[in-house]
């Protein structure tokens, strides 16, 4: 039974207990924060538009009436239509789909690209430290918007080559965190205690050296996540990232500059929900901060 | 005494770590520009001999283009021709992109420029006063300003800018730098449209190019806001929950004075470093408000190279932009270090 003493006891009998007392406490400390409720709403919001697309849409995303073309919005479309007489409500709900997976993507090979590099580096020290983080710094020091923009110009416009080449630009970030955070423990007895019962560099960086990076971790890239919100939709308005007929928010932007001085909701409307996703990251993302790391919370 | 000795033995060394760091970050942007340009899809000798050539004089170009020497050779060569200022040619516009890159970068600079004076401007005051009331009304609106810079895309905001102020408001003036019936009217000395046809007494050009930059940059200069308000504010901050500043408190020094005396004064050369990061940043986001107001710019002279798979363009823009990007980084990094005797320590 599950009761709330019992996720709050201070002595937990089982690892599980640990874990979900831990994770109560987390969530509670969130819930007392506002500005990061809404952030998550605006996520969860995301993600169930995102999941039933098909059904919260009231018209085809690429199907449209041409005798429909560019009309403002009015009761049976809300947000108007473009130039092909597709809906733009609908194009935007199904957009979130496309929002959602570049960032998830994004996120799940820079995450683990950086915190490996950053551990590795942290963990070793000498001579691999400096090279990896020699690298990590020339990389951190360029500017990210011009080198995605550089490395899509080299593999192609496209969908796909646009998270590459964002995950490419975005990873530097966490390994520095994740050094910073190993050199705070890798002298540890823990540490010299797993070492002497055995277990390889590989075992010890993955299972005991990783896990203790995460929550800094989790928390700079959902604070990023609005960067790269931003950054996909940029390459989708320059012509680079996703391609027509896929509805992704940028690309949409870019079709409606055309029109963009009479028929000014083509383009703007989709620009409200760029707005709308990435300040919920945002604010989500400082209350995580202020949850999982309140070193960092002075500086911001 | 031993502190005295320290700090000159130190400077030399540290002056050479920071040249050796600016030198290897700017191999490494070379390094990054010259991969891109080889795992480009676009056949560099097939591009010369087209594609009707035997296979002898193929290889022949293949052999005198230096393409089968080792990866190391070629990247010395590279470096060597980017030093010596040659960034190849440009498949669209038919000249040197060097040529190109110094004729559009002056658009870019004064864009940038007027876009940071105005966040200075407005942003540094701003930190100020919100530090001075903490949690009133002045730090609220900068928390919001922070977040807006943060959540908005610049290209969005460019538009919806386009079509408040130059299609509904008629304030400023619309795409572009200067009117049609004005261009090529001002002798260009410096490439700056605002002081070249000050220079030349030319009122009616100032003014058009005034109401054509007044938009981009205040809308560049808006992003550089949110950053520099914020900075200002939590330096501020712990300047004035110092002992100093309860002493002159006590003493009974006008509130004013504390705040720009007392507490800003410490400050302003931590904010070069702040400063110095969001010009280097404006100049990379002018890329995105070049493309929405047709500003002939280094940004605009990118997207387009983009869109023609002009890799020679691409790539120079690329490394200018990266260039002066790191270059003012490191050197207000460095002045920082130079002007800020706690920096040193």
């Amino acid at each position: 039974m599950i009761t709330r003493d019992w996720l709050l006891s201070d002595d937990p009998e089982t690892r599980m207990q640990a874990r979900l007392g831990q994770g109560y406490r987390l969530a509670r400390a969130l819930l007392r924060n506002p500005l990061a409720v809404v952030g998550l709403a605006i996520i969860l919001l995301l993600l169930l538009v995102a999941m039933f697309a098909p059904w919260l849409a009231p018209y085809s995303p690429i199907q449209g009436e041409l005798a429909n073309r560019l009309q403002p919005p009015s009761a049976t479309h809300w947000m108007g239509t473009d130039e092909l007489g597709r809906d733009i409500l609908s194009r935007i709900i199904f957009g979130a789909r496309i929002t959602l997976m570049i960032v998830l993507l994004v996120a799940i090979i820079a995450a683990p690209l950086g915190l490996l590099i950053g551990t590795v580096a942290g963990y070793f020290g000498g001579w691999v430290d400096r090279i990896l983080m020699g690298l990590t710094d020339i990389f951190l020091s360029l500017p990210r918007l011009i080198m995605a923009l550089a490395f899509v110009a080299a593999l192609g416009p496209g969908i796909e080559n646009a998270v590459i080449a964002i995950a490419i630009t975005a990873w530097p970030v966490y390994a520095r965190i994740a050094r910073a955070e190993v050199l705070t423990f890798r002298k540890s007895e823990f540490l010299d205690a797993v070492r002497m019962q055995g277990a390889s560099s590989a075992r010890i960086i993955t299972l005991h050296v990783m896990p203790l990076c995460m929550s800094s971790t989790i928390v700079r890239v959902t604070l990023d996540m609005a960067g790269i919100i931003l950054t996909a939709a940029g390459l989708g308005f320059l012509g680079l990232g996703a391609q027509p007929p896929l509805p992704e928010w940028g690309a949409m932007i870019s079709r409606g500059r055309s029109f963009i001085l009479d028929q000014w909701w083509v383009a703007t409307m989709p620009g409200f929900a760029i707005v709308v996703v990435s300040l919920g990251f945002c604010l989500f993302g400082d209350g995580l901060r202020d949850v999982l790391d309140p070193k960092q919370r002075a500086r911001g | 005494m031993k502190r005295e000795t320290e700090l000159t033995l130190n400077r030399p060394i540290a002056a050479l770590n920071f040249l050796l760091t600016l030198a290897v970050t700017f191999l490494g942007l070379l390094a990054i520009t010259f991969l891109i340009g080889r795992v480009v899809p676009i056949d560099p000798v097939l591009a010369v001999v087209g594609d009707r050539a035997s296979t002898e004089t193929y290889e022949a170009v293949r052999l005198q283009m230096g393409l089968d020497d080792p990866l190391i050779v070629q990247f010395a060569r590279y470096v060597w021709q980017v030093m010596q200022g040659d960034l190849g040619m440009s498949v669209s516009t038919g000249r040197a992109v060097s040529e190109d890159l110094g004729r559009v970068f002056p658009a870019t600079l004064e864009m940038a420029t007027l876009g940071i004076i105005i966040g200075v401007a407005i942003g540094v005051p701003m930190g100020v006063f919100a530090a001075a009331r903490q949690g009133k009304w002045v730090d609220q609106v900068i928390r919001v300003i922070g977040l807006a810079g943060y959540a908005i895309p610049a290209f969005w905001l460019g538009l919806v800018g386009l079509v408040i102020f130059y299609a509904n408001l008629r304030w400023v003036g619309g795409p572009g730098r200067i009117d049609l019936f004005l261009d090529g009217m001002v002798p260009p000395r410096s490439g700056l449209l605002l002081i070249d046809s000050a220079i030349d007494g030319n009122w009616e050009a100032f003014r058009s190019a005034l109401s054509h930059i007044i938009l981009p940059a205040t809308i560049l200069g808006f992003f550089a806001l949110a950053y520099i308000a914020r900075m200002t504010r939590s330096f501020m901050l712990e300047q004035l929950s110092q002992e100093f500043i309860t002493t002159a408190r006590v003493k009974g020094v006008p509130e004013r004075l504390i705040l720009w005396r007392h507490a800003f004064r410490p400050i302003w050369m931590q904010l070069i470093t702040v400063i110095g990061l969001s010009y280097a940043g404006l100049l990379e986001g002018s890329v995105m408000i070049e493309t929405v107001f047709s500003w002939p710019g280094i940004g605009n002279y990118l997207t387009t190279a983009l869109l023609n798979a002009d890799m020679n363009a691409v790539l120079g823009a690329t490394l200018v932009i990266g260039a002066v990007f790191v270059g003012i980084n490191k050197g207000s990094d460095a002045l920082y270090r130079l002007l800020d005797p706690r920096a040193r320590a």
